[in-house]
């Protein structure tokens, strides 16, 4: 998670993803940003996001995206 | 000869006036309406006394922010769009060199503007698209009207921090589409799938064609383009057959592999623009729809558009790189070196535009104009102007014409164009900050900010967001407590390249 936080504060130095649960519905996170991001938790995490769980519901806040993450690394 | 980009829909709609012409989900105009309000808006703005003056449409991208260009046509005036998503600040430059008289709104803007430093009216897009129309003042407007009067502005990122203006007329915009469309051979079953934005000259490509042909485009919501899935669906949905996005939507559906769980089913013609395809992507694409047509576009705002294309036809290997391709008809290229002349074959030189493609040049911006649309410098017998579009270029092996690099430090990103310059117009301009340097990370396609200064990197970002519009807010930002130089004084971005790279891996 700690790591997830990094990447997102990489992106957004101004946000505070702890607390933040809105990043799609309120455009914080925008195409750029998912690319970004999943290119690095395929790095990070060596989990490969397939298309399918590229929804908001997945992306809407950093527990969402760690969520989905962990969903991955289980299976 | 079309002398009006508006004689398109006059002679497409007796024969569809019901057919629908621009939509998006919860909307959609047929020709008749699009027509019926255009004139509408048309004949309240010629009553309000606008004439040859810039228009600025503020709206949320929606059909009706097209027809509202249409209107502003009609009434002898050019439309200026400007997106809605755009920080006050940068909207307040482009009013200082604009000074408009009159905005067209919708709901959503309409409280934006009081926020704004400006006194002109405005007027509600549903206000107006019903008032009466003048037939004989529209009729005596077009009786006036010359093919090189203008049409639109749009606003580019300028390396000195104020965006400039390109202005666009009639005959530029008519001799672009009549091209575009022979050589992506549109008709009136072209369904198109809009994904860029309404506030640059890449729209083009759809809204003219559309009238044009009575074809039909549909505005994909922008928030698609993060769910790849959802996005072929849409496709899917409203049987889209043809696409000119940029090539970073595109990459966005192939990456993920959503070739593998869904295709698009009705999709033929694929157009792309503004960046270099990588070819791994490309490849993907070619392999999930192997009978479609994709071809690369290439050209500046400053020449109404796309200058020149290449239709896909043989396989590309990694290391390859699609070519620019040849100049449409009407319009040619010519390559220049440091000298001003013609480089030796397969050398490499600045990529100039020569035709009527060329558009009227930056607004209220005489010097920058005469910087880039210059006397033919081949041509000392006549007035003959091109376009110098700072690109570097050479021919290949087979005659084609290949991108290479800038000459300045302006990038592609995500479809923007954007001078880097302004980016560190805007950090200086910080109390706290001492030199800033922007770099653009080509591989992963990042922009890197590198200040010297006290401020804080998130108090950084949130003050370039109030300031630049999205895209051009970096992507990395570094603080530094001083900016490394060289020896002759100058910022070392050599140096800040290497730290930054080594810091990557």
């Amino acid at each position: 998670m700690e790591a997830l936080l990094n990447i997102l504060s990489e992106l957004h130095p101004d946000m505070d993803f702890e607390t933040a649960q809105n990043l799609i519905d309120d455009q914080i996170l925008d195409s750029f940003d998912i690319v970004t991001l999943v290119a690095e938790i395929d790095s990070e995490y060596d989990v490969a996001i397939p298309a399918e769980e590229l929804i908001p519901e997945n992306f809407n806040s950093a527990q969402a995206i760690w969520a989905l993450i962990e969903k991955l690394m289980d299976e | 000869m079309l002398t009006n980009v508006m004689q398109y829909l006059e002679q497409t709609l007796p024969r569809v006036p019901d057919k629908t012409a621009f939509a998006n989900e919860e909307c959609a105009l047929t020709f008749r309406q699009v027509s019926d309000q255009a004139r509408s808006i048309a004949s309240h703005l010629h009553r309000e006394g606008f004439y040859k003056k810039p228009v600025v449409v503020f709206m949320k991208k929606h059909p009706k922010t097209i027809v509202a260009f249409f209107g502003t046509i009609y009434a002898g005036c050019y439309y200026v769009p400007l997106d809605e998503e755009m920080p006050r600040h940068r909207i307040e430059l482009i009013f200082q060199t604009l000074q408009p008289g009159a905005i067209i709104c919708d709901d959503t803007t309409r409280e934006m503007i009081h926020g704004f430093n400006y006194s002109g009216k405005t007027y509600l897009y549903d206000d107006i698209c019903t008032a009466p129309v003048d037939e004989a003042a529209l009729a005596a407007i077009r009786d006036r009207q010359i093919d090189t009067d203008p049409i639109y502005i749009v606003f580019t990122s300028g390396s000195t921090g104020v965006p400039k203006g390109v202005m666009a007329c009639h005959r530029s915009v008519i001799d672009y589409i009549e091209h575009l469309s022979e050589v992506l051979r549109f008709n009136e079953d072209t369904v198109f799938g809009n994904q860029t934005p309404l506030y640059f000259d890449a729209c083009l490509k759809e809204v003219y064609p559309t009238l044009k042909y009575g074809a039909t485009t549909y505005i994909i919501p922008k928030q698609l383009f993060m769910f790849p899935i959802k996005l072929v669906e849409f496709l899917n949905r409203y049987r889209i057959n043809t696409v000119c996005w940029v090539v970073s939507a595109l990459t966005m559906i192939s990456s993920f592999r959503t070739f593998e769980k869904i295709k698009p089913e009705y999709l033929h013609t694929i157009a792309f623009a503004s960046e270099v395809f990588p070819i791994k992507q490309f490849n993907l694409w070619r392999a999930a729809l192997p009978n479609a047509r994709f071809i690369n576009l290439y050209g500046p705002t400053e020449v109404t558009g796309i200058c020149c294309y290449y239709e896909v036809d043989r396989e590309f290997s990694l290391e390859e790189s699609l070519p620019v391709g040849k100049p449409f008809r009407n319009t040619d290229i010519i390559l220049l070196d440091e000298n001003n002349k013609e480089p030796a074959p397969g050398e490499q030189g600045e990529i100039c535009v020569r035709g009527t493609c060329l558009t009227l040049g930056y607004y209220r911006n005489p010097e920058k104009t005469a910087e880039a649309f210059v006397q033919n410098p081949l041509n000392d017998l006549y007035p003959e102007l091109i376009y110098r579009t700072g690109d570097l270029g050479k021919y290949n092996e087979r005659g084609e014409l290949v991108f290479l690099s800038r000459k300045d430090f302006q990038i592609k990103h995500m479809g923007h164009r954007i001078e880097l310059g302004e980016i560190e117009v805007i950090v200086n301009m910080h109390p706290q900050v001492h030199s800033a340097c922007c770099l653009f990370d080509n591989e992963k396609k990042k922009i890197i900010l590198f200040y010297a200064g006290d401020a804080a990197p998130g108090e950084m970002t949130a003050y370039i967001k109030e300031k630049l519009p999205r895209y051009m807010v970096p992507n990395v930002v570094r603080r530094l407590d001083t900016m490394p130089l060289t020896p002759n004084g100058k910022i070392d971005r050599n140096l800040l390249k290497t730290q930054y790279e080594n810091k990557e891996n």
